[in-house]
């Protein structure tokens, strides 16, 4: 450390109490990992950090076994050397031979971290001190051990980092979406994706202390995967996911007193994804189920209208009652008791016990809905091919989702066929001269 | 004289120690719409995407308008396939066509009003402007190309590479793709195309590079695209050269 280092954290962090000192360090940490993890995410790389964070277990030990104390930046050092190696070893083993990718980083991920425990285990006995260290913090997070020196490492790291998003978002952002668009244009890809996989190392590689080896990499995908559910812009996907890292942080360890900080923090996290799962708009579960209810909803009034249409066609334009009976005859329904109920509501139809009736407002929209399905099942038979018989059923599935536009082309096209049935629903006649208002006629005629 | 757009001397390209392109050897003069079809795995988007330095080259040499692709990155546009991207990716299709100006931006500057402007440009020429702020997943295949097509066209190149900007298009988007080419050909930008339809090759084409592995032929349309050179490209007899190229394949397999 240099010799400005520590009187920075005398002047600032010295001050803050233990509790203040966790909260701003699980913020900072929350915080950048969800910057830095969306861009992992987004390129399908979570695996890496989650490699990243196992395999940087040996290089923690050893790195201690070296100095023979705890100093938290010899302690990274090594830990990102060994993180570095076993992302060596994958690409080679994919190189070389015909292993996969994922079983690749498995291979490396679990033959890293299987060394680190063992050598834990030998620190950890009496003679070698590691247990004073709380170099097992490593495995599950401690944040409790954390040292102003350690709060000023990571918001250094945290503020560089941020920095280096800021100002090559572009360049980030082109080489993520499109590698080799990318490239073709000119742009270095292999150093930007360095500097992507290496912002996302140093982010690991500083947060193992404060949250564990084992939930590092939950750190990295939840808050970027939250974000997702938000937005559609990557700049405003990074503020979410920066956002939801640093409040699972500080939730997380207020939440989990007494109880195992990262786990807690993970958890805090994954409390916020499920949240955004169900609650997001469009994206949301909830929102989905409403949108998919609502369509159903539409097009069984929609079916409603068309069948008292067709029941009532002979005796058109007089609106005749119907015994609901015949309805149940004419066709499926679910739930047909509340669908009346709905059309009544809406003024569609005029309907008691045993008979239902449209209304002149449920006749026009009728007209229109069955004018608009034979125009479909026409355009079916003629263009697409299917059988007659087959018809109806298709175009029940699509027609709700025709557009004024695409109407307006088939009308013309039968037009032109001269087969466009002629179905005007009934209009009253006008009650006065049309072209004049009565108010404004002048007393002759003309 | 017309000039030389593009030029190939003596390329070969392998993947994995395999032998992909083969000893290519061809000129492409300015102003040419041009198709580039051949069989499955002839190497088509490999002759692409070696013209564009994106995968090493074996031997030979690749020139735009005489100099090396390197220094002239800013003459060229590149329409890649539609499956090369996830298209869950959060941007705009706005955002996408701004990607095209990235390379005359540089380093450090954000896109501006003269970029914005540019793309709005663009996204009126392929008719898609409507469709500025939607998220790129929402949209169609077609739709999709034309987004490709407005980036391409953001890059205000002279001479654009497209990997098969028809397939899997409504036949609207594919009149609408084509006319756009024709009015690039038209102020003398020269186009190639990859292309796997071969009966629309003489409607849409002037040249025409056919391709398997070797370069069968490449000319214009009326006395290259002969039943005689598509026997060669497609099927029939393997000349010695191409059994020796079968055996490394099975042997690297």
């Amino acid at each position: 450390m240099t010799v400005d280092q520590p009187v920075i954290a005398a002047l600032f962090f010295d001050g803050l109490n233990l509790s203040q000192k966790v909260m701003f360090g699980t913020a900072l940490l929350g915080g950048i990992s969800g910057v830095v993890g969306s861009f992992a995410v987004l390129r399908g790389r979570s695996l890496v950090g989650d490699m990243l964070a196992h395999a940087a277990l040996p290089g923690v030990c050893l790195a201690f076994l070296i100095m023979g104390s705890r100093n938290m930046l010899g302690l990274s050092l090594g830990a990102l050397l060994s993180g570095l190696l076993a992302i060596g070893m994958v690409s080679l083993l994919v190189h070389w031979t015909r292993t996969k990718e994922d079983a690749a980083i498995g291979i490396v991920l679990s033959t890293f971290y299987g060394m680190g425990v063992v050598l834990l285990s030998i620190i950890q006995k009496p003679h070698i001190g590691g247990n004073k260290a709380g170099l097992d913090s490593y495995l599950f997070g401690e944040p409790g051990n954390m040292l102003s020196a350690d709060l000023v490492l990571l918001a250094v790291v945290a503020a560089v980092l941020l920095v280096i998003v800021f100002t090559f978002f572009k360049e980030f952002q082109l080489v993520s979406f499109d590698n080799d668009f990318a490239r073709s244009q000119g742009w270095p890809t292999l150093l930007l994706d360095l500097a992507l996989m290496a912002s996302l190392a140093v982010v690991t590689i500083v947060g193992l202390p404060i949250v564990g080896i084992i939930l590092m990499a939950a750190m990295i995908i939840i808050p970027a995967s939250t974000a997702r559910f938000w937005t559609n812009r990557l700049h405003i996907m990074l503020l979410l996911a920066g956002a939801f890292g640093a409040a699972a942080g500080v939730l997380g360890t207020k939440l989990g007193r007494g109880l195992p900080a990262g786990a807690a923090i993970v958890l805090t996290a994954t409390g916020f994804f499920v949240l955004s799962l169900l609650l997001a708009p469009g994206r949301g579960v909830v929102s989905r189920v409403l949108a998919e209810v609502q369509l159903r909803n539409r097009i069984a009034r929609e079916h409603l209208l068309r069948s008292l249409y067709e029941l009532s066609e002979s005796d058109l334009p007089k609106r005749i009652l119907l015994p609901i009976h015949k309805l149940r005859e004419y066709r499926h329904w679910r739930f047909l008791p509340k669908l009346l109920a709905g059309a009544v509501e809406s003024g569609h139809v005029e309907s008691d016990d045993e008979t239902v009736k449209l209304t002149p407002l449920g006749l026009q929209r009728a007209a229109e809905l069955t004018k608009a399905h034979r125009l479909w099942e026409m355009y079916l038979v003629q263009h697409a091919g299917i059988a007659a018989d087959h018809v109806d059923r298709d175009a029940d599935d699509v027609e709700h989702l025709l557009t004024a536009s695409l109407l307006l082309e088939l009308e013309h096209e039968l037009a032109a066929e001269g087969r466009l049935p002629d179905i005007t629903p009934e209009v009253p006649d006008s009650p006065h001269e049309l072209g004049t208002d009565p108010k404004n006629t002048p007393s002759s005629d003309f | 004289m017309s000039t030389t757009a593009f030029e190939i001397h003596d390329m070969t390209v392998a993947y994995h120690r395999r032998p992909v392109l083969w000893d290519i050897d061809l000129q492409i003069p300015e102003g040419k719409l041009v198709g580039i079809v051949g069989p499955n795995g002839a190497g088509k988007t490999t002759l692409i995407k070696a013209a564009l330095g994106l995968v090493p080259l074996a031997s030979g040499k690749v020139e735009i308008y005489g100099k090396s692709y390197k220094d002239q990155r800013h003459l060229v546009g590149y329409v890649p396939q539609r499956e090369s991207v996830d298209w869950d990716f959060p941007v705009t299709v706005r955002d996408v066509v701004l990607m095209g100006t990235y390379g005359q931006l540089g380093w450090f500057r954000r896109p501006g009003k003269s970029q914005y402007a540019v793309a709005d440009r663009c996204l009126q020429e392929v008719g898609i402007q409507p469709l500025a702020n939607r998220q790129i997943r929402q949209l169609s295949g077609g739709q999709q190309q034309r987004v490709f097509l407005a980036r391409a066209l953001a890059q205000d190149a002279q001479l654009y590479f497209l990997d098969e900007p028809f397939s899997g298009v409504d036949a609207a988007t594919e009149a609408a793709i084509f006319e756009l080419l024709q009015s690039l050909r038209s102020t003398s930008k020269t186009v190639l195309v990859v292309h796997h339809d071969l009966q629309t090759v003489r409607d849409y084409f002037d040249y025409v590079i056919l391709l398997n592995m070797r370069l069968v032929a490449c000319g214009p349309v009326e006395t290259t695209f002969t039943n005689e050179n598509l026997q060669k490209t497609y099927g029939g007899r393997l000349t010695i050269l191409d059994e020796a190229a079968e055996a490394m394949r099975q042997h690297a397999k």
